[in-house]
């Protein structure tokens, strides 16, 4: 019977992390160029910045990265410092809760048309 | 087990510069963590309207939050370096002791002196 919390899953968790951290360390500094270029002091400005789809889309995908990349590193933290197994699964239910509702928030705000609010 | 010697006084604890970096990759990456919600929350904010706009712009000018956000871009920079390298560590470049120690002090006194860098920009 596999072990429900551990063993075997380090390859993959290992390779997550690293393939992130490449997508991260791409995109990111990318958008902080973008960001920089364009230094928007008003509202129209900082509106249009985020006008262009590829912007959005790079954004997204870096905002999922992260996700990932901050599941694994958290999870590691945890692994290493937490030894009581409730503790550490309602820890992990913490961070999986705050990054899947930061990504998915991130993708409303930038792909939301938010039919609701339209008059 | 329950008689081994446990020497636990943080201020004497000696770390070597990799083990320094080590820890502070994984410092800086929890920061990390805890601010991306804030940062997904400011730009929610920001891309609200007019006065939402002005209202992060004015926060973003307060003392503390740039004090914030001069920490962040310490995690950040630390982060970033401290990842390169180990990114170069797993495919054994660097991986001497010798050079180990050397990109480790690189790490440490790039990203200080990015964070030098903003505080000047942010502070000036």
């Amino acid at each position: 019977m596999k072990s429900s919390t551990g063993s075997h899953t380090g390859t993959g968790t290992w390779l997550v992390q690293r393939a992130s951290a490449l997508v991260l360390a791409l995109a990111l500094p990318a958008l902080a160029i973008t960001l920089v270029v364009a230094t928007p002091t008003d509202y129209a400005g900082w509106q249009a910045l985020f006008a262009p789809l590829w912007l959005r889309v790079l954004l997204l995908l870096a905002g999922a990265a992260l996700g990932l990349h901050a599941w694994v590193g958290m999870r590691d933290i945890f692994m290493d410092y937490v030894h009581s197994t409730a503790l550490r699964l309602a820890l992990y239910l913490a961070v999986i809760v705050t990054l899947v509702g930061s990504v998915v928030w991130l993708a409303a705000i930038l792909f939301g048309a938010a039919p609701w609010s339209v008059a | 087990m329950a008689g081994r010697p446990v020497f636990l006084n943080l201020l004497r604890i000696r770390l070597p510069v990799t083990g320094w970096v080590s820890i502070l990759h994984r410092l800086s990456g929890a920061l990390l963590f805890l601010a991306f919600p804030l940062g997904v929350w400011a730009l929610s904010v920001s891309l609200s309207g007019e006065a939402g706009f002005r209202l992060m712009a004015d926060r973003a000018a307060h003392p503390l939050a740039r004090l914030v956000l001069v920490l962040l871009l310490w995690a950040f920079a630390h982060h970033f370096l401290a990842g390169l390298r180990h990114l170069a560590l797993d495919v054994h470049w660097g991986v001497g002791l010798r050079r180990a120690r050397q990109s480790s002090v690189a790490v440490l006194l790039a990203s200080g002196l990015l964070a030098l860098l903003a505080a000047w920009r942010l502070f000036a």
